[in-house]
């Protein structure tokens, strides 16, 4: 009997895309995130709230992705940004290659910032690079304020979460600033926002840590070039 | 449940590697598992066990490490294993630790036997 060491990433191919797609990112200066959560948290409402925001020139492109239905892809084409639907028949999550398929005919050279929307799950999404800059949890009240402690791995991973949907706060018992603490038990130090995508209260942090890491990419991709 | 791409993964690596061996046939591979991976033991178990079924790598055992969440103290170098989310240092009680290891998905090793004489030819792994 011999023991072969093997001493790789199981999925070393998803990993070699994703870094090949980060690569391209950083050589254009396009922020990719990757927003997370579980159905129904509102991750299509967060995106029609951004797009709505953001000026008709603005070089943004938005990828959703769905088990099936075009139906995302619809709602947020409507504020005439290029959208394109991932629809994968099945699969509980995007992988890499999706992604480069998917960004085939459209010019990165054309986009500063690309918004991935993953499918509406909690766990498998969390083991998948696509080549993001930042993944992003979204998490909303009318979950649990323990989703973190039981899905500890994407928020460990994510660098964003986004607490949806505070408009229902008088109506539903859930303690925002226990949710807080539990997502920074397993994520010490992670950034959260607190938002309603309904009445617009907080999308102003949003979009605000969403310029910021926009800035933050420019001058990479200036070095990178020079 | 996206356990039975991952046991797919784990499956291509098998073969893959078993190009770079012949003669020989493959009798276990192991995975290391971080518990902060979001993989479910049980069920890449059952998914695994499933796509090699009724294949010539039925009789391939699939074993798999878990490792703990573990972080290093960033003023005394203390490294320890983090139990129920604390991730204070034990030692010096700071809480600015970094996370070293919890978050494995890889193929440790493979284990792989000689064919006997009377199977030379018997079994092929491709």
């Amino acid at each position: 009997m011999d023991r072969v060491p093997l001493e790789r990433k199981v999925l070393s191919e998803n990993d070699r895309i994703a870094a090949e797609l980060r690569a391209r990112f950083l050589e254009h200066g396009i922020l990719c995130v990757n927003l997370i959560s579980s159905p129904g948290s509102g991750k299509t409402s967060l995106l029609e709230r951004t797009l709505e925001t953001l000026p008709r020139h603005d070089r943004v492109a938005v990828l959703t992705g769905d088990i099936q239905t075009e139906n995302d892809a619809n709602r947020l084409k409507r504020f005439h940004f290029p959208v394109k639907q991932i629809t994968t028949g099945g699969t509980c999550h995007l992988d890499a290659r999706m992604i480069e398929r998917h960004l085939a005919d459209w010019k990165l050279e054309d986009l500063d910032l690309l918004l991935i929307e993953n499918v509406g799950n909690l766990v498998c999404p969390a083991s998948y690079d696509l080549g993001e800059a930042a993944k992003i949890v979204v998490l909303s009240v009318t979950e649990g304020e323990d989703k973190p402690l039981k899905y500890p791995s994407i928020f460990f991973k994510s660098d964003l979460l986004v607490l949806n949907k505070i408009d229902l706060l008088p109506y539903v018992p859930f303690d925002i600033e226990a949710a807080a603490e539990n997502a920074r038990k397993v994520h010490p130090g992670m950034e959260i926002v607190k938002v309603s995508c309904l009445t617009g209260n907080g999308l102003h942090e949003w979009m605000m840590w969403l310029s910021e890491r926009r800035r933050a990419c420019k001058p990479l991709a200036k070095n990178t070039a020079s | 449940m996206h356990e039975m791409g991952i046991a797919n993964s784990v499956l291509e690596a098998v073969r893959t590697e078993m190009g770079l061996h012949p003669g020989t046939y493959p009798c276990k591979v192991g995975v290391r598992i971080g518990e902060m991976a979001a993989i479910d033991q049980d069920a890449l178990r059952f998914c695994f066990e499933a796509i090699v079924h009724e294949t010539d790598l039925e009789a391939l055992e699939l074993g798999i490490e878990v490792c703990p969440r573990r972080h290093r103290c960033q003023l005394c170098g203390c490294e320890f294993v983090v139990h129920d989310y604390d991730s204070r240092c034990p030692q010096c009680a700071s809480l600015a630790t970094t996370c070293i290891s919890g978050d494995e998905l890889e193929l440790a090793y493979l284990e792989v036997e000689e064919y006997g004489p009377s199977a030379v030819g018997a079994k092929s792994t491709q």
